[in-house]
């Protein structure tokens, strides 16, 4: 090659923290090696699990003649928006019904957070955005490419390994007043720590009151309690004061849909006209950014939304995926009680969704790297999801054995 | 950059609803329609059962007829069923751009043998553009791009969010409605060294005029002595000759002449994948060390974006492209979507000229690709919209792939209509 790269001088970015410990643990030739990293959801057996009513609905796609691959409008299929925003706010949601809501399908929940921060940095008059410390650590890159500027607010006590509610509504209250606030709906990444109705419903008030603009992220409906409905209840109880928020959801984990990037962005808005507008001006993040969102997931989606019987099975599957991660969180508490290992691990039950936030530093992350092959996020998070009967055991004496050994 | 003014309007602490008087987004305008995708939301409106719809890129059949391909179908009915639904695996991922990368460089090519080039699937070409744009912008912030006049409009849209300014150089020629050589050149050549080109290497949209090989050689090397750093879009390869490898002579030519470049390429109109987002980006590099910086840095871009493109369509376009019949059956697709075009371009023009239109139309059968530019003012293309219901974009942009034997006579008609009094 005669002449140099414009780019020689560009270094390597570093991993992503949490893809990266799939990669780590990728290379691992241990036979014991167990990963706890990204939440990815894990049959009993530790294979990935793609839904039985998914199968249906993508058997039924392919063997329909008349589907084309033609491009989808720039906000997506009209349908899966449709059935999105009702799976969210409820069916029955005034918002709905009053056309006040747009709804857009975007790439998962990524993609979703990432066209509304765009939109928000654009038209929005309060560039800040707190999200709670801890949280996803995706987050932080997306409002802040999208121009955002981020603040955090408290919100997990390592002391109790709960909420520090009084240093959230503290935090909240002295936010300046428009400012936007990520939320996650339910099922708390990385902490699984989530407020109490009663709290959320304090946390609401004290929102509406300072004109505190609500971003919720729902990547996880359905596998909080197990029931769609109670997962959305956040979401809905700032929805039914009339006012307005935002919230991404995504349909990775609960329909198994994570390579398909299927995802919706909706918006609440005061009255339909405004809704109308936000519209137009989404399509004008979206085009630049890639066009029109792809067809695949989100007609698989649609499929399954709009079939009551298809719908219900789909309910089913989604509970005995959310069964099996809390009979996992019992399971490891058990063995930990049994094993008599120091400490109060009644966390590990409390917490809610596909993670547990154990309270193991970095030193005790990292031996449990090194000596049991157990792989997981440095802040301590592990996936439930990715454990089984089978592992318990081995998890038990890594946890046993760091707490004792490696302060 | 956007403006935020502040319109406050007064706030009650109450939580009724009845009260709320505090309005988040009333300063919010509604936005201008997309010039492209708003000419298919019109036609699709239009109950006239005489429509035709010349406005998008879309491939149709000579009935006017989206197409599913027979390779597509196939690799589909192979796929389903499959376990893939979870993020693509590096295996999947890497064998996509490697097949990809081979239709831009030749099979055989040393790049490839080498890995001295950066790969990431990114969300068709509009994803690949948006990439390059933002990692352009990281790196060399202070730098602007220089495009064709005209271009695809959203190429403005997407450097433009990137945040990275432009500047046009000459292209389109409208007397000649053919290539405006030597100004291109004079613009290159007065353009500071080291600038950041978007260069469309067949099949020009929107113009369908494309640079000879003998002209693509002087550009090449205008460009080494420039050190010019071109950046192509390749969404129509297949559709200018019908010839895939043909289609990508130009980013051979500049190669071999020791530039170094990047590819956006699109999956959407020569595989019929339109609506998968299917596509790729490439960068070439010094060596395989400095692929592995820069693809990490690209796919770091992508993370906070949607953090990786969907799966079904990269299992499709690497199913039919690591499968020797799957791909030859593609092969000779492409060439029959490119040959149908071809030979309505023909039609088309022998029409008008059969209806003694006073107007010059050589440029439909020498432009290539799926675009005619076809010279037709704003007001002549509102009436024809209004009068005839044929749709095309307000700068004369006809996509031939929306002309079928079944509408050419029509067509032609109605152009004639409208531009016979010149």
């Amino acid at each position: 090659m005669d002449s140099s790269s414009v780019f020689a001088n560009i270094v390597r970015a570093p991993e992503d923290a949490i893809l990266g410990v799939t990669v780590a643990y990728n290379k691992d030739s241990s036979p014991d090696k167990l990963n706890l990293g990204v939440g990815a959801y894990r049959t009993e057996e530790g294979k990935p699990l793609v839904l039985k009513v998914v199968r249906r609905a993508e058997q039924m796609l392919v063997n329909d003649n008349s589907r084309v691959k033609e491009y989808l409008p720039i906000v997506g299929l009209a349908d899966f928006n449709k059935l999105s925003a009702k799976l969210i706010f409820g069916a029955d949601s005034p918002a709905i019904q009053e056309n006040r809501v747009t709804t857009v399908q975007c790439l998962s929940g990524t993609g979703s957070l990432r066209v509304g921060a765009e939109f928000l940095a654009r038209h929005y008059h309060q560039l800040t955005i707190y999200i709670p410390n801890p949280t996803w650590g995706n987050h932080t890159k997306i409002f802040g490419l999208a121009g955002l500027s981020v603040k955090a607010y408290r919100y997990y006590d390592p002391a109790t390994r709960g909420l520090d509610f009084q240093g959230l509504l503290e935090d909240l209250g002295a936010a300046p007043s428009g400012s936007i606030v990520l939320l996650h709906a339910c099922a708390h990444n990385p902490t699984g720590v989530d407020p109490t109705i009663e709290q959320w419903e304090q946390i609401r008030q004290l929102m509406r009151s300072k004109g505190l603009l609500p971003f919720f992220d729902s990547a996880y409906q359905g596998f909080a309690s197990g029931n769609l409905d109670a997962d959305a209840g956040s979401v809905r109880m700032f929805v039914a004061d009339g006012g307005e928020c935002l919230a991404a959801q995504s349909y990775a984990k609960n329909m198994g849909l994570y390579g398909e990037r299927v995802g919706a962005l909706s918006i609440v808005c005061k009255t339909a006209d405004v809704a109308s507008r936000v519209e137009s001006q989404l399509k004008l993040v979206i085009r630049p950014m890639y066009s029109n969102p792809p067809i695949h997931g989100a007609s698989i989606v649609a499929t399954i939304l709009k079939d009551r019987d298809m719908y219900n099975e789909w309910t089913v599957e989604l509970k005995a995926m959310a069964d099996r991660i809390i009979s996992m969180r019992q399971q490891l508490f058990d063995s930990l009680s049994a094993r008599g290992t120091p400490g109060d691990w009644s966390h590990i039950i409390k917490q809610i969704g596909m993670f547990t936030f154990t309270g193991l530093n970095t030193k005790q992350v990292a031996f449990m790297t090194k000596e049991y092959h157990i792989y997981m996020t440095s802040d301590g998070r592990i996936s439930m999801a990715g454990l089984s009967s089978r592992t318990v055991p081995h998890l038990t004496e890594a946890i046993h054995a760091a707490v004792t050994r490696a302060g | 950059m956007w403006k935020c003014f502040s319109t406050r309007t007064s706030r009650c602490f109450s939580t009724s609803a009845s009260n709320r008087t505090l309005k988040w987004w009333d300063r919010v305008a509604p936005a201008p329609k997309d010039p492209i995708t708003s000419v298919t939301e019109a036609f699709l409106a239009d109950t006239s059962p005489t429509k035709i719809n010349l406005g998008v890129g879309a491939y149709r059949d000579d009935e006017g007829k989206p197409v599913v391909l027979q390779c597509v179908k196939e690799a589909e009915a192979k796929i389903a069923g499959c376990d893939f639904l979870e993020s693509v695996s590096s295996a999947v991922s890497s064998k996509l751009v490697e097949e990809s990368v081979k239709l831009v460089y030749g099979k055989n090519s040393d790049i490839i043998k080498e890995g001295r080039f950066a790969g990431v699937q990114a969300l068709s070409g509009t994803g690949a553009c948006r990439l390059f744009a933002e990692f352009q912008r990281r790196f060399y912030p202070e730098s602007q791009i220089y495009m064709t006049d005209p271009t695809w409009s959203n190429h403005h849209n997407i450097w433009r969010d990137a945040l990275v300014p432009e500047r046009t150089f000459h292209y389109y020629h409208p007397d000649s409605k053919g290539l405006d050589f030597s100004a291109l050149l004079d613009d290159v050549k007065n353009a500071p060294d080291g600038s950041f080109f978007l260069l469309h290497p067949c099949a020009h949209n929107p113009t369908g005029v494309d640079p000879t090989e003998e002209q693509w050689r002087e550009i090449s090397y205008l460009f080494k002595v420039k050190n010019h750093f071109p950046f192509f879009d390749m969404a129509y390869q297949g559709f200018a000759s019908g010839d895939l490898d043909r289609d990508a002579r130009s980013i051979q030519i500049f190669v071999e002449d020791g530039n170094v470049i990047g590819c956006a390429q699109s999956f959407a109109k020569n595989m019929g994948l339109y609506g998968h987002r299917v596509g790729c980006l490439n960068v070439l590099c010094n060596d395989a060390k400095q692929a592995v910086a820069i693809k990490s840095q690209l796919q770091q871009i992508a993370r906070a974006m949607y953090s990786s493109p969907p799966i079904h369509g990269i299992l499709l376009v690497s199913g039919i492209l690591s499968d020797p019949n799957m791909k030859a059956l593609w092969v000779k697709e492409v060439k029959a979507m490119a040959n149908r075009i071809q030979s309505l371009r023909t039609t088309l023009r022998k029409s008008l000229e059969q209806l003694s239109s006073p107007l010059n139309w050589e440029h439909i059968t020498n432009q290539v690709g799926m675009f005619c530019f076809s010279g037709l003012t704003p007001e002549q293309v509102d009436r024809l919209l209004r009068e005839f219901h044929i749709y095309m974009t307000l700068d004369g942009r006809m996509s031939m792939a929306g002309v079928t034997t079944g509408n050419v006579s029509y067509l032609a008609n109605a152009i004639h209509e409208v531009t016979k009094f010149g």
